[in-house]
């Protein structure tokens, strides 16, 4: 009698304990993704913003001051729009694909770390997950693609899927690049391998794994100038032609959730993540201690963002067998020559990236 | 032994993989099956994952289910596939693909019995330390111990597709095709020509 009620006790406080902490991990989660929705709606703000003033115009400016609550108004125009599901399609499949979009577009923020003690789940594998998860979206296109059974729709997602495929190579080999250098799989790792001060981050030891990091990013969130996927003057809107309201919406989401997961990367495998850039130097250093991580982290990210922006405004767009070509016969030997000369740097410990 | 939070996770993976499975041969749509077969893959990767494997799963994930199974799909979606031909093929080869996997299944059965499964007789690995890395020790392992079997490998991949490159690969002979480097490399002054208007 006493065994089984000290046995429920145990129970009720192992029950207790879980829901505590997976209530915990629930509400760090939402402490990312929340913040995350409302950068994707200003994003969509800036990036309009921004081009008009590239191009001599004003951009929104009708609702609220400096139109800056007209994000609020597209989620509520989004939202409220009928979902239309066309006959002819695969109709699970067709409400499948958004989600499965916008999870994957999620689930890599997990081992993002956003300063030194804040981050959601500090895995060693955290590099591979990241690649993982990120391979995966392009189930979330091809679905919707072929589900949608509309031609435009099937061409987008072909192009999509064997678009993200060949530079997806490129970028895993960036990353081995990373990975050598930093010698560690862990995110965290590798932005305390990149202590010291801005010129030691892996943007100058590995830059031109840095930039080809940088345009495969470019070109696997299918933004222009790769954004073949759904050339409007082609194919309509490639692969989310036949989606409306709702599921429209989550593609949209998931397309500039991606975008800010490259760019937050790009910070973190290159640029130092949160690390402040003013580090090694005698006076700012003290001046800007008090910064969070995450103020330097969010900053390098913007830079990257708006270098999305910029690229939309100023260049065309890239034939599709320019970009194949691209990917596989520039981007890929390039990042090979890179790793062996990182692995000579290694071995030879050069100083002072490879000293340690 | 005690019914916890991994329990539940192992036995969820375990059951979406088991269903996964048998939907890929079910279900009467190519398409579908290939996204079964895709959660079937995943959900092993979870499996993994419990067992400290995490390498193992991560790169199944990724090799898998993000570049093989997607370009199975890009096939499977191409093909204009005739269900009903395919079903009555279905009927004449089910015997012997019933005596297959009955000779499968009990071969299997013999050598990993139920008797050597299960959780009590194979319990999860211990919880290793923060700082034990899966891929650290393979790693060692595979350079050093298993370096030659680990090579060859690599060498017979490589092989393999220069094989199929050169199998597959057509001499441009009559087909047009583009020096694209020419094309990008091309100068302002080699396709626009100025020419002086009229002048006031």
């Amino acid at each position: 009698m006493i065994v089984s009620s000290t046995l429920l006790a145990i129970w009720v406080f192992i029950k207790t304990v879980l829901i505590v902490s997976f209530a915990w991990i629930v509400a760090k989660i939402l402490l990312i993704v929340l913040p995350l929705l409302f950068m994707v709606a200003y994003l969509t703000f800036l990036e309009r913003k921004v081009i008009g003033y590239m191009q001599s115009r004003i951009g929104p400016n009708r609702i609220g001051p400096f139109g800056l609550l007209q994000p609020i108004a597209d989620v509520i125009k989004l939202l409220t729009k009928e979902i239309i599901i066309p006959t002819p399609s695969n109709r699970y499949l067709f409400i499948i694909a958004p989600m499965i979009s916008i999870g994957t577009a999620f689930a890599a923020w997990a081992v993002i770390p956003f300063s030194k003690t804040w981050v959601l789940a500090n895995i060693n594998a955290g590099v591979l997950y990241i690649l993982a998860i990120s391979s995966l979206g392009v189930y979330g296109v091809m679905i919707a693609g072929w589900a949608s059974n509309s031609k435009y729709a099937l061409f987008g997602a072909l192009r999509a899927a064997a678009q993200s495929i060949s530079y997806e190579i490129a970028m895993g080999f960036a990353l081995v690049g990373v990975m050598m250098a930093a010698g560690s799989l862990n995110l965290q790792t590798i932005v305390n391998a990149q202590n010291g001060n801005i010129f030691h981050w892996y943007w100058l030891p590995l830059f031109p794994l840095f930039l080809v990091y940088w345009f495969s990013g470019v070109a696997e969130t299918n933004r222009a100038p790769f954004d073949v996927a759904e050339g409007e003057s082609e194919l309509v809107a490639g692969f989310h032609v036949e989606y409306s309201g709702t599921g429209f919406a989550l593609f949209f989401l998931a397309e500039y959730a991606n975008m800010i997961l490259i760019s937050a990367l790009m910070s973190v495998m290159f640029l130092g993540g949160w690390l402040s850039p003013f580090q090694g130097i005698p006076y700012l250093e003290g001046f800007f201690a008090w910064v969070p991580g995450i103020i330097w982290l969010l900053a390098k990210l913007s830079f990257f963002l708006f270098c999305y922006l910029w690229f939309r405004a100023t260049f065309p767009r890239y034939r599709y067998d320019q970009i194949m070509r691209l990917g596989w016969k520039i981007f890929i030997p390039v990042t090979l020559v890179w790793i062996a000369v990182i692995a000579f740097a290694i071995q030879f410990k050069i100083a002072p990236w490879f000293s340690g | 032994m005690s019914f916890n939070f991994l329990h539940i996770i192992f036995y969820f993976f375990s059951f979406v993989a088991i269903f996964s499975a048998v939907m890929v041969i079910v279900s009467r749509n190519p398409v579908r099956g290939v996204l079964f077969l895709v959660s079937a893959f995943f959900s092993m990767a979870g499996v993994w994952m419990i067992l400290n494997a995490e390498f193992l799963a991560l790169i199944l994930v990724l090799v898998y289910v993000g570049a093989v199974m997607t370009l199975f799909l890009f096939v499977v979606m191409m093909l204009n596939i005739d269900l009903v031909s395919l079903r009555k093929s279905f009927v004449r080869y089910a015997p012997l693909a019933a005596l297959i996997v009955l000779l499968v299944v009990g071969l299997t059965v013999m050598v990993i019995g139920p008797e050597r499964q299960g959780l009590t007789e194979m319990p999860a690995p211990a919880p290793k330390s923060i700082e034990y890395s899966n891929i650290a020790d393979l790693g060692a392992v595979l350079y050093t111990q298993y370096a030659y079997p680990f090579e060859i490998a690599a060498v017979i991949l490589l092989a393999a597709i220069i094989a199929a490159i050169a199998l597959t690969h057509r001499v441009a002979v009559k087909r047009k095709s583009q020096n694209i480097s020419e094309q990008i490399n091309v100068k302002r002054d080699e396709r626009v020509r100025l020419v002086k208007g009229m002048q006031k």
